[in-house]
C-alpha cells in the first residue's frame, strides 16, 4: 500500500493513465478533461496537476466511500472538436464518475451537448461570461455579477472613473462581458460616448496605437479606467506598452479579469505597481489554509510555481463533489448532484462558499494591486455575491432564472412563467 | 532664509492648535476610527479634512504612512501607528504624535491599512498643503501630481501663494501652468477666466483639454418655449440629422412633455392582460399571430378604454411642434464659454496633425518590426529561393537565448549585449546545420523545402515547449529604453520602439554591405544566380549557399531578441510571425532588399491606417490587410519592386 | 476508350471493397448496430477519419496530380461545415423556441419567433441580431446547396484571380495560406455574424431526431464511406482519362502543355473548384460528428497538415492520400490521448504527448528527405515496380510524383 502511494506521487500523471487498466473495479474514477498541448496548455496544465495533488491528498486521507479515487488524464490538445470527442471517451469508455475540466468557452461549448446526453458531472473552474445554465455542469468559477460588476463598482464607487475603456480579446467571454458592463455602466449614467470599446485578435503584440487611444480618452476632464479582459500572452505587450507609455495606475487604472499570478510571472511587474485585478483568490490571502495549499503546491511542482483563482475553483469543487458523494454515499451522477446544493467549503480566502441551486458558487470577490514581486496584494473584499447565471443587466436574460433544486430548469422566464429548454443553450 | 520662514511658520501653527497640540493626531484618528479603518472613497471624507485641518506638523507624516500602506491598527485597542516589518510576522509601531517606538507586535493582533488609489488620491489632495513648500523637491513634484490627477477650486489659492517662492525652474513652471488651469476652471473672475483659456489655446496637453472640455459640455433640453436664464448652445430642429424625430420625440417622453408609444412587447403584454374566454376584444386568441392582427384588437381594446390609446404619427407631429429642443452649457458664463469653444477649435485641429504624425510613427514601428522579422526571409527566400517555415521558429530561438542569457545575467543593459551575438551564433547554427542536413537535397524541389522546414518548424516548437515549459518568459529590457520619447502629449514613442527601428536600419545597412561589397556577396550573388557557373569561376556553392542561409537565420535570431524585448517569449512566437514576414517578401518583391523594406513598410501604414478607421477592432484591421494584399498580388504578382531581366529568374 | 473505366483502375474496385468491408465490420463492432465492441466515440473518430481521407483524396488531386501546393482546403472543409452548421443550429433552436413560445398566453408572430431564435443563437455572443449570411439558414435544401456553392464559388474567383495573373509554385502556396488566413481572422471577428471564436456547437443533435448518438454516429459513418467511396471514384475518372493526362502535363512543366495549345489556367482552375467542391462536402460529413465547428479550424497549420498526411501517404496516388490522412490522424489522436505508453530511459521517461509533435515534425522531414514516395511507395516495392535508374540524372521537380512509372504503365 505505502509502494502504491509512493508510486502515484512519484509519477502521478502517468501511473493514474497506466493503473486505469490493472485497476477496474475498485476504485472511483475522476476524469480530467485539460489541454495538456496546443495554446491553451499555458493555462489548462497547471489545473491538471491541480488536480492530481488534491486526488492524491484525498487518498492519502483514504480515499472516498472506502474506495481509493483514480485520475484519468486525457488531452484535448486545446483542439475544441476533441473536447467532446474526449469527454466522450471519458464517459462511455473510461466510465469516470465526475469530470473536472475545460478552461475556455468554446471548449465548454462543445462539451455541453456530449455531458446532457450522456449524464455526466463537469465541473468548471474558470471566470466565465455567464448566460448558460446546464443541469450537467457545476461552475465554480466566476459569472459576471462576481468578478466584471463588483470590479466595475470598484472603480466608478473607489476611483471615481467616469470613461471606461473596455478593452479585449475578440472572442466570447470579453464579448459577453463588455456587453453587460456597456448595459450596466449605461444603467449607472455613463453615457455612450464614455464608453470606448476594443477588440484585439489572440496573441495581439502591437498596443501602441490602442494605448495612445486610451490615454486620449482624457481630454474632457473626466477620470479614465481601463476594464481589460485581454487574454493570455496579450497581456504581456499590453502592459509593457502601458509602462512604456508611463501610464500610472493613479492616472489610469487597468482592472483584468484574466490576468493573475500565472500571466505575471512572464512580466517584470516594478512598471505596473497598481494596476488591479478582480478575482476570488490571490496567492498572497492571508489565511492558514492557503499557506498550506501554498506550501503543498510548491512542495510538488516547484518553489517558482504560483496558485491562481481557477485552482481555487477546482480545490472547491472537488472538495464539495467529495463531501456530496460521502453524503449520498455513491458517485452517481443525479445522487451526487442532488447532494451538492447547499454544500459549504471553507474558502482558501477565509469564509465559506456555498453551492447555489443553479450550480454557482456564493463567494466573496477580491480586488488586488500587482506589486513588483509579481503578486497581487488584496485591497478590497466585497461580500459573499451569490453567483448569476443569467445576468440581470441585459433585458433578454434579465427575466430568466436558473434553479435545478425547485423548478428542475436551467432557463425559467419568470415573465411567462414557463421554461425555455431544459437542455442548456451551446 | 527659507528655513527661517518654515520656523515661522511652525511657531505660528503651533501657537493656533495649541489645544489639538496637547491631545495629538491619536484622538481625531480614534474619532474617526471607523470609517479610517474601513478605507473606502465614498466615506473616508471627513476623517481627512479632520486631520488636514488639524494642523498638526505630525499629520503629515501620518497622511504619507497612511498613503504608503505603513499605518497599523492594533486590535486590541483600535489605536493606529506606523509600523515597521521587524523580523517574520512581528511588527515594530511608532506612535504618531510621540515618534516612540511603542513595542512590536505579531501580525496575528494588527490590522494592516491599505488605502486603495482612490483613497490615495484623496490623502494626495489633503498632503498638498503640507509639501507645495516642502524642503524636499520630491515632495513637491508628488503635490503638483495629485493637483495634476484632482484639479480642485480650494487648491487654486495654495498653488498660486507658492509660486513665488519655488526655488527649482522646472516646478514653478509646472506650478505657473497648474495655477493657469485651475484659474480656467475655478476663478471667480471672469476675464481673468477668460485671459487664462487664451493663454493656453496652443497648449497640446491633454489637461489643457480636460480643463477646457468640461467647460462646454451641453445638455439636451426640450421646453414649450426656449428660457431666458440659461446658457444656450444650440437650437435643434427635430427632424434634423442632429435630432431625428424618434429621439426628439423620446426627449419629450423622458421629460413627461409627452406620452410614450407602445413597443410591440407591451402590445402583447396589454392583450395577454384582457384575455376574455380566449377572445381579446372580439378576436380569437389563435388569430393573434400576426403585427396587424394585433393592432387591430389593441385598438380595439382602446376603444373599448380599457388601454390606451396608440400614439399616432399626427400626435408626434403635434408633439413636436409645440416644443423647442435646444442644448445648454452647464457653464453658465457665455465669454467663457465661447472662449473655451475657439480654444479647443484651434486645439483641436493642431490634435487632429500630431495625431496622425502619431499614427505615422506607429505605421513605421510596426513596419520596421515586420522588416526585422522578415529580413532574415529576404535572404534564405528572397535571395536563395528556399521556403523556410521553420523561420518563425530561429526568431522563437534567438527570443529564448535571450531569456537564457538573462538567467545567468542579472545586469540587463550588458544581458542585453551579450544576447544579441549569442542569439545570432546560435540561429546561425543551427541553420547552417539545417542547411546541411535537409535544405541542400532540396534545392531541386522548393515546395518539398516547404513541407520538411515544416516539419523542423513544429518540432522546434515542441521542443521549446518541453524545454522552457508553456508559460511566456520574461525577457526585460534595460532600465533605459522603458518610458517613451515624448513629443507632446500626443505624440510619443516608446524608447524600446526606436531601439527596434535603429537596429533595422542596422540590419538593411549591414546587408546591403554584405550582399553589394563583401567577397560573400558576390559569391552569394553568383550562386543565386546561376551555380554552376559560379562553381566553375571556383566558387564552392554549397559553403555559399550554407553561409547565406547561416546568415539569414542569425538574422532572425537577433530579431528575436527585439521581439521578445517588446512582446512576449513564448514557444508560439514564431508563428505569430511567420506569414506575416512571408508575405512582406512577397509583396515587396522577391530577391531585393528594398522591396522587403517597401513592403515592411506598406503592411504597416496599411495596417494602422485600417486600424484608424475601425479603432474599435483591430482584428478587422488584419483580416481586410491580409484580404488586401492577395488582391494586391493578382495585379503585381511580383511585388512592389520587381526584378527585371533576368536577374528574375523563373 | 479501349479500355473500361475499372479496367484501367483496378485500385478503385479494390478500394471500394476495402471500404465497404471496413464499413460493415465498424457497424457490426458498434454500439448502435452491433455487439458494442467498438465505443461511439471511437466510432465517430472513425466517421471523421473517413472525411478526412476525402478532403485528402482532394488534395492528392490538386497537389499530387496538377502540382499546386494548395494550403488552404481546410479554408473550404471548413466553409461547408458552416453551411451545414448554419441549418443544423437554427433548425434546432427553432424547434425549441417554438415550443418555449407556444406555452406563451398569446400565439407567436413570425418576426417574435425569428427573434427570440436570433437571441437563443447569438446571446451567447452578445448579440441578439440576425446577420444577413444566415438568410438561407431556415431551408435545409438551400444551405446543402449552399455546402457546394459558397466554397466552390470562393475557390472560383480565388483561383481565377491567382491563376490569370500566373502566380504558381511556392507564391501560390503562400497567398492560398494568406487566403486561410484571411478567411479564419475574418470568421474569429463577432461581427461576421458566425458567432466569433465560439463558432457553431452542439452540430451533433440532429434537429426532429430523437435516436441516441450511437446510431447518428452509424448513419454517419455510412454516409462519409459514401462520400468517400464516391469521391475517390470521382478523382480516379478525373485522372484516368485525357483531362488527367493534361493536368499531370501541367505538374511536371506547365510551359510545355501550354505551348501544346492547352489552357492551362482552365485546366487549373477546374482541378481547384472541384477539389474545393469535394472538401466542402467532407467538411460538411465532419463537423457534424465533431460536434462544433469554430475558426480555429481553417487555420493554416491545418492545411499544412493536410499536405503532411498527404505527403507522408504518398503522391500522385489516390489511396496514397487516403492510406496518410487515415494513418497520421489516427496514430496522433492514439498519441496525444495518453494511450501509448511512455519510455523510461532511466534519467528521463519520453512522454508521448510531450513528444509526439517533434516525433511527427521529425518523421515529416525523413519522409521527405528519404521516402518522397511515402507509404503508397511501399505498395510498389510489393508490386515490384521500381523507377528505371537513370543513373543519377536528375529524376526532375517533383521527385514525389509518379512521373516515371505513369509513363511505363
Amino acid at each position: 500500500m505505502t509502494s502504491f502511494k509512493s508510486t502515484l506521487a512519484s509519477s502521478v500523471v502517468f501511473a493514474a493513465v497506466a493503473t486505469t487498466v490493472l485497476s477496474a473495479e475498485d476504485t472511483i474514477k475522476v476524469g480530467v478533461l485539460h489541454s495538456l498541448s496546443g495554446t491553451m496548455a499555458i493555462s489548462e496544465t497547471t489545473l491538471k496537476d491541480t488536480m492530481l495533488m488534491l486526488i492524491d491528498q484525498q487518498n492519502a486521507k483514504g480515499g472516498l466511500l472506502g474506495k481509493q479515487l483514480e485520475a484519468v488524464v486525457v488531452d484535448p490538445a486545446s483542439d475544441w472538436p476533441l473536447f467532446a470527442e474526449k469527454a466522450r471517451e471519458l464517459l462511455t469508455v473510461h466510465e469516470v464518475d465526475v469530470i473536472f475540466g475545460n478552461w475556455t468557452s468554446v471548449s465548454r461549448k462543445s462539451v455541453l451537448p456530449v455531458i446532457e446526453e450522456l449524464n455526466g458531472l463537469l465541473f468548471y473552474p474558470v471566470q466565465y461570461e455567464g448566460e448558460e445554465s446546464s443541469k450537467n455542469v457545476f461552475y465554480t468559477g466566476a459569472a459576471p455579477n462576481q468578478q466584471a460588476i463588483p470590479a466595475t463598482d470598484y472603480f466608478l464607487e473607489e476611483l471615481g472613473v467616469e470613461k471606461f475603456a473596455l478593452l479585449g480579446t475578440d472572442y466570447v467571454y470579453p464579448r459577453t462581458t463588455n456587453n453587460i458592463l456597456e448595459s450596466y455602466l449605461k444603467q449607472k449614467g455613463i453615457a455612450e460616448e464614455d464608453i470606448f470599446v476594443n477588440y484585439t485578435p489572440f496573441g495581439h503584440s502591437d498596443w501602441s496605437k490602442i494605448v495612445a487611444d486610451v490615454v486620449a480618452l482624457g481630454a474632457d476632464g473626466k477620470k479614465v479606467g481601463v476594464i481589460s479582459t485581454i487574454n493570455g500572452d496579450a497581456n504581456i505587450g499590453f502592459y509593457k506598452e502601458l509602462a512604456a507609455a508611463g501610464v500610472s495606475a493613479d492616472d489610469i487604472p487597468v482592472v483584468a479579469f484574466s490576468v493573475g499570478e500565472e500571466e505575471l510571472s512572464g512580466l517584470d511587474t516594478t512598471n505596473l505597481i497598481g494596476h488591479l485585478a478582480a478575482w476570488n483568490y490571490f496567492q498572497s490571502a492571508d489565511t492558514e489554509a492557503n499557506a498550506e495549499f501554498v506550501e503543498t503546491w510548491k512542495a510538488t511542482m516547484g518553489d517558482e510555481r504560483v496558485t491562481n483563482d481557477p485552482m481555487e475553483a477546482h480545490y472547491i469543487g472537488f472538495n464539495m463533489w467529495v463531501n456530496a458523494a460521502t453524503e449520498a454515499g455513491s458517485t452517481e451522477v443525479d445522487a451526487v448532484r442532488a447532494a451538492m446544493y447547499g454544500q459549504e467549503f471553507p474558502n482558501l480566502t477565509g469564509g465559506t462558499a456555498v453551492m447555489l441551486p443553479n450550480h454557482h458558487l456564493a463567494k466573496p470577490v477580491l480586488i488586488g494591486e500587482i506589486q513588483d514581486d509579481g503578486q497581487f496584494d488584496i485591497i478590497s473584499e466585497t461580500d459573499v455575491v451569490p453567483g448569476d447565471a443569467w445576468t440581470d443587466f441585459l433585458p433578454e436574460s434579465a427575466v430568466l432564472k436558473s434553479d435545478w433544486k425547485d423548478l428542475g430548469c436551467g432557463m425559467y422566464n419568470t415573465e411567462t412563467e414557463t421554461c425555455v429548454q431544459t437542455l442548456s443553450n451551446y | 532664509m527659507l528655513r527661517l520662514f518654515f520656523a515661522g511658520l511652525a511657531i505660528l501653527c503651533a501657537c493656533l492648535t495649541a489645544n489639538a497640540q496637547e491631545t495629538g493626531l491619536q484622538p481625531i484618528l480614534q474619532e474617526h476610527q471607523e470609517i479610517i479603518a474601513k478605507s473606502s472613497r465614498k466615506t473616508i471624507k471627513p476623517a481627512i479634512d479632520a486631520i488636514a485641518a488639524s494642523g498638526l506638523p505630525q499629520a503629515q507624516v501620518m497622511l504619507e504612512t497612511w498613503a504608503a500602506k505603513d499605518m497599523w491598527m492594533r486590535k486590541s485597542d483600535g489605536l493606529f501607528f506606523a509600523g515597521k516589518k521587524i523580523e517574520g510576522r512581528s511588527y515594530e509601531l511608532t506612535d504618531f504624535d510621540t515618534s516612540e517606538v511603542v513595542g512590536t507586535f505579531e501580525k496575528s493582533d494588527l490590522k494592516q491599512l491599505k488605502p486603495n488609489s482612490g483613497v490615495r488620491a484623496m490623502i494626495g489632495t489633503a498632503l498638498v498643503q503640507f509639501q507645495l513648500t516642502d524642503p524636499n523637491r520630491a515632495k513637491r513634484l508628488e503635490a503638483l501630481k495629485s493637483i495634476q490627477r484632482d484639479p480642485d477650486g480650494a487648491l487654486l489659492v495654495p498653488v498660486r501663494a507658492s509660486i513665488d517662492n519655488e526655488p527649482d525652474a522646472y516646478l514653478k513652471a509646472q506650478k505657473q501652468r497648474l495655477e493657469r488651469l485651475l484659474t480656467i476652471g475655478y476663478d471667480e473672475d471672469i476675464a481673468a477666466r477668460v485671459a487664462a483659456i487664451e493663454e493656453m489655446s496652443d497648449d497640446l496637453g491633454v489637461d489643457v483639454r480636460a480643463a477646457l472640455n468640461p467647460l462646454v459640455v451641453t445638455t439636451r433640453k426640450a421646453a414649450t418655449e426656449l428660457p431666458s436664464d440659461v446658457n444656450v448652445a444650440l437650437v435643434l430642429e427635430p427632424g434634423s440629422d442632429t435630432l431625428p424625430r424618434a429621439e426628439a420625440y423620446d426627449l419629450l417622453v423622458a421629460n413627461d412633455l409627452a406620452g410614450s408609444r407602445m413597443s410591440p412587447g407591451d402590445i402583447r403584454t396589454a392583450l395577454a392582460a384582457n384575455i376574455d374566454g380566449g377572445r381579446v376584444a372580439g378576436t380569437p386568441v389563435a388569430q393573434l399571430n400576426t403585427d396587424a392582427g394585433r393592432t387591430e384588437a389593441y385598438n380595439a381594446l382602446a376603444e373599448a378604454g380599457s388601454v390606451p390609446a396608440l400614439v399616432t404619427e399626427a400626435d408626434i407631429d403635434a408633439a413636436l411642434g409645440a416644443h423647442v429642443f435646444f442644448e445648454t452649457y452647464t457653464e453658465p458664463s457665455a465669454e467663457v464659454t465661447a472662449a473655451a469653444e475657439k480654444a479647443l477649435e484651434e486645439i483641436e485641429l493642431k490634435v487632429g496633425l500630431n495625431q496622425m504624425l502619431d499614427l505615422m510613427l506607429d505605421a513605421i514601428s510596426l513596419g520596421s518590426i515586420y522588416f526585422l522579422a522578415a529580413i532574415g526571409l529576404a535572404i534564405t527566400f528572397g535571395v536563395m529561393g528556399v521556403i523556410n517555415m521553420a523561420h518563425g521558429e530561429f526568431i522563437m530561438m534567438g527570443a529564448y537565448t535571450g531569456y537564457v542569457v538573462q538567467q545567468f545575467v542579472p545586469d540587463h543593459t550588458l544581458s542585453i549585449i551579450v544576447a544579441i551575438p549569442m542569439a545570432f551564433v546560435v540561429t546561425f547554427a543551427m541553420g547552417v546545420a539545417m542547411e546541411r542536413l535537409v535544405i541542400r537535397w532540396l534545392y531541386a524541389r522548393p515546395l518539398e523545402t516547404l513541407l520538411a522546414t515544416f516539419g523542423i518548424s513544429i518540432a522546434l516548437q515542441q521542443l521549446a515547449k518541453n524545454i522552457f515549459g508553456t508559460q511566456a518568459r520574461p525577457l526585460t529590457a534595460p532600465g533605459w529604453l522603458d518610458g517613451a520619447w515624448v513629443l507632446n502629449d500626443v505624440v510619443s514613442i516608446s524608447y524600446i520602439r526606436i531601439a527596434i527601428f535603429v537596429l533595422a536600419l542596422t540590419f538593411l545597412g549591414l546587408f546591403l554591405y554584405i550582399i553589394k561589397r563583401s567577397r560573400l556577396g558576390l559569391e552569394m550573388r553568383a550562386v543565386t544566380q546561376n551555380p554552376r557557373m559560379a562553381g566553375s569561376m571556383g566558387i564552392n556553392p554549397g559553403r555559399v549557399n550554407m553561409l547565406t542561409f547561416g546568415l539569414g537565420s542569425g538574422i532572425a535570431g537577433i530579431a528575436g531578441v527585439a521581439i521578445g524585448l517588446f512582446a512576449k517569449v513564448t514557444s508560439d512566437l514564431g508563428s505569430d510571425y511567420i506569414v506575416q514576414s512571408f508575405m512582406t517578401v512577397v509583396v515587396g518583391g522577391v530577391g531585393n532588399i528594398w522591396g522587403a523594406l517597401a513592403g515592411a513598410g506598406m503592411i504597416g501604414f496599411l495596417q494602422k491606417g485600417i486600424e484608424w478607421m475601425n479603432p474599435s477592432n483591430t482584428l478587422a484591421a488584419q483580416t481586410y490587410m491580409i484580404a488586401f494584399i492577395i488582391i494586391f498580388i493578382q495585379f503585381r504578382p511580383r511585388g512592389i519592386i520587381a526584378l527585371k531581366g533576368r536577374a528574375a529568374g523563373d | 476508350m479501349e479500355r473500361s473505366f475499372v479496367a484501367k483502375n483496378p485500385s478503385v474496385l479494390v478500394f471500394l471493397a476495402i471500404l465497404s468491408l471496413f464499413t460493415i465490420a465498424v457497424t457490426l463492432l458498434s454500439e448502435g448496430f452491433g455487439i458494442g465492441v467498438i465505443s461511439t466515440s471511437f466510432v465517430k473518430t472513425l466517421g471523421k477519419t473517413l472525411c478526412l481521407c476525402l478532403i485528402a483524396v482532394a488534395m492528392d488531386l490538386v497537389w499530387g496530380f496538377t502540382g499546386i501546393l494548395s494550403l488552404g482546403h481546410f479554408a473550404f472543409f471548413g466553409l461547408g461545415g458552416y453551411m451545414i452548421g448554419m441549418w443544423l443550429m437554427y433548425e434546432r433552436t427553432r424547434l425549441i423556441v417554438v415550443e418555449s413560445l407556444s406555452q406563451a398566453e398569446i400565439p407567436p408572430t413570425s418576426t417574435e419567433v425569428v427573434d427570440a431564435i436570433g437571441t437563443q443563437i447569438f446571446g451567447v455572443v452578445g448579440s441578439s441580431e440576425f446577420p444577413l449570411v444566415w438568410v438561407f439558414s431556415d431551408s435545409l435544401v438551400l444551405q446543402l446547396a449552399l455546402v457546394v456553392l459558397v466554397p466552390g464559388l470562393l475557390a472560383l474567383i480565388f483561383g481565377w484571380l491567382a491563376f490569370r495573373s500566373r502566380v504558381a509554385g511556392v507564391y501560390l502556396s503562400i497567398l492560398t495560406q494568406a487566403m486561410t488566413l484571411a478567411l479564419a481572422l475574418y470568421l474569429f471577428q463577432n461581427d461576421s455574424g458566425l458567432r466569433g471564436n465560439n463558432g457553431l456547437s452542439g452540430l451533433q443533435n440532429l434537429p426532429g431526431i430523437t435516436a441516441s448518438q450511437d446510431v447518428v454516429s452509424i448513419w454517419f459513418l455510412w454516409a462519409s464511406a459514401f462520400a468517400l467511396g464516391m469521391g475517390y471514384m470521382l478523382a480516379a475518372w478525373i485522372v484516368s482519362g485525357k483531362f488527367g493526362s493534361v493536368i499531370r502535363g501541367i505538374r511536371d512543366n506547365e510551359a510545355r502543355v501550354r505551348f501544346l495549345g492547352y489552357s492551362v489556367e482552365v485546366y487549373k482552375l477546374a482541378v481547384f473548384t472541384v477539389t474545393a467542391c469535394i472538401a466542402a462536402i467532407a467538411g460538411a460529413l465532419y463537423y457534424p460528428q465533431a460536434g462544433i465547428i469554430n475558426p480555429e479550424e481553417m487555420a493554416p497549420i491545418a492545411s499544412i497538415y493536410l499536405a503532411v498526411w498527404v505527403a507522408i501517404g504518398g503522391r500522385g496516388r489516390l489511396y496514397g492520400a487516403v492510406i496518410g490522412a487515415a494513418f497520421v490522424s489516427l496514430l496522433s489522436t492514439w498519441f496525444t490521448g495518453g494511450q501509448a505508453p511512455d519510455i523510461s530511459l532511466g534519467f528521463y521517461t519520453i512522454k508521448w504527448v510531450d513528444w509526439w509533435q517533434v516525433l511527427l515534425g521529425v518523421s515529416f522531414v525523413l519522409v521527405t528527405l528519404f521516402a518522397p514516395q511515402g507509404i503508397g511507395g511501399l505498395f510498389d516495392l510489393w508490386t515490384n515496380r521500381r523507377p528505371p535508374n537513370r543513373h543519377g540524372a536528375n529524376l526532375g521537380p517533383d521527385d514525389g510524383s509518379l512521373r516515371e512509372k505513369e509513363a511505363t504503365e
